[in-house]
């Protein structure tokens, strides 16, 4: 344990990507085959199942310290994490305990299914025999929710120096199904030439376009593709199976079950790139739609026809059994063009690709595609390679401006991490009449300053607690931008947004002008969504 | 708050002796605890203090003002209250103010600490039946590691740094944290560079004196090759990293303070590498052991985590309450004046 402890706290402690990387390289090297596995599962965020529900783990604190239960919460609450408020609770001043990560690691992996007794008494034993810090990382393996800060672009590529291969085959190797339980280190990073089984390839994502010339400059060189408001998803078939993979390395294969079938139909060996959808009605793509499917673990027929998924294809990186990544976008989509157009299937659909020959062309493009239900553009450029990570230069995501009111805060909750002991998670409201109904939450877009500005108002003038929650007057107003709107039964005010977050603070903005339900009402009706 | 001490809008009030401890609003008479900016204010016709807090506040607030010096225990009358000042460890200087009147004795601690340091007056525990005290650090969050632990964790990164040819900064507040850090440090062999502020203060400060051959003031003629092996103290003012390298080329910066115990603090305090917890107030259970040792049942608590800190005292078995008093803006938001 000392060894990763040590890492972790390099790692917080250097700001320079290239000094992280080599302190992992180093780790790496001096630690034995089992640990390194360990370590780089957690760094890709494979920890063990949590053991009990987190509530437990404050009950047994307050009892080991015979704190009241509410003392506990006020810690959790200042401290804004839990492992963090645990380690400062009840850890010991130097580390007593001499067990390596990996034994550690299996203790915590046979846990679950214990008498609750001796789960108690274990983690108890391993708080208060731990110095804080080690504590504190117990707490994040054992919480599940163990985060380092660290890329996994940068851990593939530390690995790949440690290794000395090629850092796309560490990608490769990283995706898919492996737990340090199930596989060695030989045989993740041992490599042969050919995919096997339902292994995905590391998605290629794209940044921002914030400079426009950039690509109207030679218009020739790119294409454009509507930016699809779904999902994305790789598709595997491979030996008859086919495999769906979310961006989350997660597969989601059970969950569209109509999907799989229409892949029965194409040929063997290929591996396509595109974005799952749902169609609502009037059978344009609908977020809401999708997020009510995606929860379903159990699908049902009624799931099936009351929201029906499809796949918009836009690349492929596998055809007839072998990588074809490094061919040029054009020549993938032709590839692609001819493979859907050979086996049509109502459910697997090409996301067409379009040229523009200057801005305007451009814009009309965005415009057609906010009409279709996407969130705006793709623009790839023809010669580009299918990569991995996110790149700048060859592929570019360009979306419509967000929709933006003005509203009023009402609410404020703390906030974790470094915004702990600021209220920083807000809740804003719009006008019904003369009352204030709450439409959306933010804790976004502020600066430092500004935050640091209004949390000392808030703490002046609270008027009611709840909680972790502070009621406060209708005084400041604040933009709030969104990416769309959807009707909710879940909401008071009748209305959910996508994304909401702070554009600015609005102190010119009287209180009486910000907008109202109705503004709201409009907005969706437009069809705005 | 009883009859002998009670709360107005200019501060901490003794009707019977017609004066005020640690006021924030000008008034006639002022007994202060110590010389920090929230507790020795501007504008009072008279500070009673004791010695040294009496120097640094001619050195912050003037030549001019008018003082009244009192040694730690001496007794001093006024409309027939007796008043003492106690050392409260807090910073050089720093005291608690008891109060008796008929029998009836009250302590007001100002800023305290227990853990002993080279250069302030131990706390001394003074019994009483009712006692106002801080809670800056008010939560079972708070348990500071030994002093001696952090000063050699210092010791070791500056070893780091300097095989790194990185110029060690630290940062602590002028009163109290850099003078615990010079005598602390030079203790442990280390030559030590200060910021003119801090050098000027040290004058006033008797018990720095046995250390003075290792602290040399940093001014604008000091040649940059000395702090291969320096580490230079600076407040927090004068903590800009660009103005720092500008100077000195590529620096390291350590930030000492009781808030860097919480992640959230320490990475927010921009600009910083590292975060060594140091505080000049008393931890959780400092605070409890001050409380019981006091014998007193009525407390009433100040700074920080007030109103959780009395809410808990309540359901143990004392008559708790908090008081809203202005020596720091709002809960939490504290990083000021340790």
């Amino acid at each position: 344990m000392k060894t990763l402890v040590h890492l972790l706290q390099t790692l917080e402690e250097t700001s320079a990507t290239h000094q992280k990387k080599e302190a992992i390289v180093l780790y790496l090297s001096s630690v034995n085959e089992i640990e390194r596995l360990h370590t780089i599962a957690l760094f890709c965020q494979r920890t063990p199942k949590r053991p009990v529900k987190i509530a437990l783990f404050k009950q047994w604190i307050a009892e080991y310290l015979a704190l009241p239960l509410w003392l506990i919460e006020e810690c959790h609450h200042t401290v804004g994490d839990l492992s963090e408020t645990i380690s400062l609770l009840v850890s010991s001043e130097t580390t007593e305990i001499t067990t390596s990560l990996p034994d550690i690691l299996q203790h915590l992996y046979e846990l679950p299914g214990k008498p609750l007794e001796e789960i108690k008494s274990t983690i108890i034993y391993y708080w208060t025999h731990l110095d804080s810090y080690s504590c504190f990382v117990f707490n994040k393996l054992l919480s599940g929710n163990f985060r380092v800060g660290v890329s996994q672009n940068l851990i593939a590529q530390a690995i790949a120096v440690y290794t000395q291969q090629d850092v796309g085959k560490i990608h490769s190797a990283l995706m898919g199904n492996w737990s340090p339980i199930t596989h060695t280190w030989s045989e993740l990073f041992h490599f042969t030439d050919h995919k096997v089984g339902s292994q995905p390839y590391p998605f290629y994502l794209a940044y921002p376009l914030e400079d426009t010339t950039l690509v109207t400059n030679n218009t020739d060189d790119w294409s454009a593709e509507y930016k699809w408001d779904g999902i994305r998803l790789q598709m595997v078939h491979r030996g008859q199976q086919t495999y769906l993979w979310s961006r989350g390395e997660e597969l989601i294969t059970d969950r569209f079950p109509e999907i799989v079938a229409a892949f029965q139909a194409l040929p063997d060996g290929i591996v396509l790139d595109g974005e799952l959808v749902v169609w609502d009605e009037q059978r344009t793509c609908s977020f809401p739609y999708l997020q009510k499917r995606i929860q379903r673990k159990n699908v049902t027929e009624k799931i099936l026809t009351s929201y029906p998924a499809y796949v918009m294809v836009y690349d492929i990186l596998e055809y007839q059994t072998k990588d074809c990544r490094s061919l040029p976008y054009v020549e993938r989509r032709a590839i692609l063009n001819t493979l859907l157009s050979s086996y049509p299937q109502e459910r697997i659909l090409l996301s067409k690709a379009y040229s523009f020959s200057n801005m305007e062309s451009l814009n009309q493009l965005q415009l057609d595609a906010v009409q279709a239900g996407a969130e705006g553009l793709m623009i790839k450029r023809n010669q580009s390679e299918y990569q991995y990570g996110r790149k700048r230069g060859d592929w570019w995501k360009w979306k419509k401006e967000p929709f933006t009111v003005d509203a009023v805060l009402i609410y404020a909750m703390q906030g974790s991490g470094r915004r702990a002991g600021w209220y920083t998670d807000y809740t804003f409201a719009v006008w019904n009449g003369d009352q204030l109904v709450p439409f959306a939450k933010a804790y976004s877009g502020l600066s430092d300053s500004e935050i640091k500005e209004l949390d000392a108002w808030i703490k002046k003038n609270t008027l009611e607690k709840f909680g972790p929650v502070r009621s406060v007057p209708a005084h400041h107003v604040f933009e709030i931008a969104f990416e769309g709107i959807a009707l909710s039964s879940r909401h008071k005010s009748g209305i959910a947004v996508r994304f909401p977050r702070i554009l600015r603070w609005r102190k010119d903005k009287p209180l009486n002008e910000a907008n109202t339900l109705d503004d709201l009402n409009a907005m969706l009706s437009n069809g705005l969504s | 708050m009883g009859a002998l001490l009670e709360l107005t809008s200019k501060g901490i009030y003794c009707p019977p002796a017609d004066l005020y401890l640690d006021p924030w609003r000008p008034v006639e008479r002022a007994v202060i605890t110590h010389a920090h900016s929230d507790h020795a204010r501007w504008g009072m016709k008279q500070y009673i203090a004791t010695p040294i807090t009496v120097d640094l506040m001619h050195k912050r607030l003037g030549k001019n003002i008018q003082t009244q010096r009192i040694s730690y225990k001496e007794t001093f009358f006024h409309n027939g209250v007796q008043f003492s000042l106690h050392p409260a460890g807090h910073v050089p200087g720093s005291a608690q103010i008891r109060v008796e009147y008929k029998g009836e004795v009250w302590v007001f601690t100002g800023d305290f600490k227990i853990e002993p340091d080279a250069v302030s007056d131990p706390f001394e525990s003074v019994p009483c039946h009712s006692m106002i005290t801080e809670c800056t650090f008010g939560l079972p969050i708070y348990r500071w590691p030994k002093s001696s632990t952090i000063l050699h964790s210092i010791a070791q990164w500056h070893e780091q740094n300097k095989a790194q040819n990185l110029t060690t900064v630290l940062v602590g507040y002028s009163l109290g944290k850099a003078q615990r850090l010079l005598a602390g440090l030079s203790a442990l062999g280390i030559p030590l560079r200060v910021h003119s502020t801090i050098a000027d203060l040290n004058e006033s400060i008797p018990t720095l004196r046995p250390y003075t051959s290792f602290i040399r003031e940093w001014t604008k003629d000091t040649p940059n090759e000395v702090f291969k092996n320096d580490i230079l103290i600076v407040p927090p003012a004068a903590a800009d990293r660009t103005t720092l390298e500008k100077r000195l080329g590529p620096v390291k910066i350590g930030y000492c303070s009781g808030w860097m115990q919480l992640r959230g603090y320490k990475n927010r305090t921009t600009n910083i590498d590292k975060g060594f917890v140091l505080s000049d107030h008393a931890d959780w259970n400092g605070l409890l052991q001050a409380i019981k040792q006091s014998g007193a049942q009525n407390i009433y608590t100040t700074h920080g985590y007030s109103s959780t800190f009395a809410q808990w005292l309540s359901e143990n078995g004392w008559k708790a309450q908090p008081l809203q008093t202005e020596f720091i803006s709002a809960e939490t938001d504290v990083m000021v004046d340790e």
